[in-house]
């Protein structure tokens, strides 16, 4: 069934929305990332305007972390405490972003800065999460205890306050400095930040990894409905049509996400993530390395 | 005297106007609704003369569909450092956003080269490049990519022979409007033309509107940008709070 998408100016497989967005849904709830890394190609891939698709994206990682999160607050594993340390960080930091991506704007290419984040963040992730997972894989199996480090260089700040739901006593400071960063990494790849959030959270504050999903979800709903207010105001490129589609495939997926997060062992869950972002950067480093088939692009005019 | 000889002049060019278009259009309108999905319109008619047909080259008609003129930035890549990257642009002053040409013979037999320059018929004239930059080699291969790119999908056609043409007289086509349209007045044209030049000239508009919840939701992303944005994150919040609930009561249901 096509559908047209009144701000996107295309007509579009109603089914292959639904389908799309019930697929990055269940990734949302199972590992916590908003799935704006996976969709937002996605959407360019089956001829969504970028604008449109980006602006669309953030709306529709309101719906489906919402839904992630309440799934997570009735099993509480929500940090309430530090998601709103990590949201005041965001949000400055998405407000850092914008500026930084208007004035990459100004001077072209940000298409291939874009990428490149891309490219470099998920790679280095990917790749961390990844080999760790495997260790910790390696080392369960043969028995020998999880070496958590409890102690490093964070826990010697000042302005220390006490997380409960995560069981930490740690200063603010770092917080906030991974809500910012996050922040303005977000607004400049327009996406939620869960796949940067999620495993600076893990390695940098320590926090549990069951926690961690949660909370992370918990701050990007209001990071990602600040950029969906600030695309519709701005660029109007907010497709309310096509983002209904994404989110009622999204939400479900998204419940089903979380149970099957459940009953997966952290490791395991970090392995998958760890290779999901490792397959998503190498697509993008082969589409930045390979000679396009198109060399051609039309852009409006105006915006190089 | 002066004034008589106009009058001459304007008596021996008569019988080449003599030939005039009479236009009949399966729609003269397209509604963008929800479940567009592309429209095809069927442009017949008559030629209306009041002298015997002339006996000196054929009759040919040729049918021009466009969307409306809008320019466009195009970029091509290049390697560099490895990667493939931007590096140079070309903005096209006006290039329609949709360009459908429909001829009765192939295009050589129809028109000359300069009738085809003075009124813009083919696919590269209708595009409006005043120049590249400083420094772009082969400008001409941006304007390709355009029609190359546009062609791909389905938004540039051009159809010879699909005009049927009957006793001189009688004709009728159809054009394929694909489902990624955008709105705006559609300017159509048939050009009558005998021996490679053009006869007579009718001109008239398609009109291509979003209409329903299409229009509703576009014009209140307009003008009331906030109000919609807010409505965008209270369906998303409803919905992810729906899909919540409803999955919690399917499980313990």
């Amino acid at each position: 069934m096509m559908i047209y998408l009144p701000i996107a100016e295309v007509s579009v497989n109603a089914f292959l929305l639904l389908g799309l967005g019930g697929m990055v849904g269940v990734l949302s709830g199972m590992f916590g990332v908003g799935g704006g890394f996976l969709m937002t190609p996605l959407l360019f891939f089956i001829g969504i305007p970028p604008a449109v698709a980006v602006a669309t994206e953030a709306n529709q990682i309101v719906a489906s972390s919402f839904s992630g999160v309440l799934a997570h607050l009735r099993r509480k594993t929500v940090d309430l405490k530090m998601g709103t340390v990590l949201l005041v960080g965001g949000l400055v930091g998405a407000a850092l972003g914008v500026g930084v991506f208007n004035y990459l704007k100004s001077l072209g290419q940000v298409d291939l800065l874009v990428k490149l984040c891309y490219v470099v963040f998920l790679g280095i992730i990917g790749g961390m999460m990844f080999f760790e997972s495997l260790n910790a894989i390696r080392n369960t199996r043969s028995g020998k205890p999880l070496a958590r480090k409890k102690h490093n260089w964070v826990h010697g700040l000042p302005f220390k306050m006490r997380f409960r739901t995560s069981g930490l006593y740690i200063s603010v400071i770092p917080p906030l400095i991974v809500g910012v960063l996050v922040g303005i990494l977000a607004a400049i790849m327009g996406v939620g930040g869960g796949f940067i959030m999620v495993p600076a959270m893990i390695y940098i504050l320590g926090m549990p990894t069951k926690v961690v999903v949660g909370t992370s979800l918990f701050q990007i709903i209001f990071v990602t409905a600040f950029t969906t207010l600030l695309h519709a105001t701005t660029n109007y490129t907010v497709d309310m049509v096509l983002a209904v589609l994404l989110l009622v495939g999204g939400v479900i997926g998204a419940q089903f996400g979380a149970v099957l997060g459940a009953r997966l062992k952290a490791e395991q869950l970090r392995i998958l993530l760890a290779m999901m972002v490792l397959g998503v950067c190498g697509k993008l480093a082969l589409d930045l390395l390979l000679q396009p088939t198109e060399l051609f692009s039309i852009g409006t005019a105006g915006d190089h | 005297m002066r004034w008589l000889l106009l009058l001459l002049l304007a008596l021996l060019t008569a019988p080449l106007r003599a030939e005039e278009v009479v236009l009949g259009l399966s729609q003269d309108q397209v509604s963008i609704s929800t479940n567009f999905d592309g429209s095809e319109i069927i442009i017949y008619g008559a030629i209306k003369r009041e002298t015997p047909i002339p006996e000196s080259d054929p009759l040919q008609v040729i049918v021009t569909v466009s969307g409306p003129l809008v320019p466009v930035t195009v970029r091509r890549k290049d390697r560099r450092f490895g990667i493939w990257i931007n590096v140079d642009a070309v903005d096209v002053d006006a290039a329609p956003s949709f360009y459908a040409v429909a001829t009765s013979a192939p295009w050589d037999e129809v028109i000359t080269n300069t009738e085809d320059l003075r009124h813009t018929v083919s696919i590269p004239r209708a595009i409006r490049s005043v120049g590249a930059p400083m420094g772009v080699d082969e400008p001409q291969a941006f304007t390709d990519a355009v029609i190359r790119i546009r062609s791909n999908n389905g938004l540039y056609a051009l159809k010879e022979g699909a005009v049927e043409l009957r006793e001189s007289t009688l004709f009728n086509t159809s054009i394929r409007m694909p489902a990624n349209l955008t709105e705006g007045d559609y300017a159509t044209r048939i050009i009558l033309t005998r021996g490679g030049e053009v006869v007579s000239v009718y001109e008239t508009g398609i009109d291509v509107r979003k209409v329903g919840l299409e229009r509703w939701l576009f014009n209140l992303s307009r003008e009331q940008p906030l109000l919609y944005g807010l409505l965008s994150l209270t369906i998303a919040i409803a919905a992810g709070w729906g899909a919540s609930a409803a999955f919690r009561l399917m499980r313990s249901g």
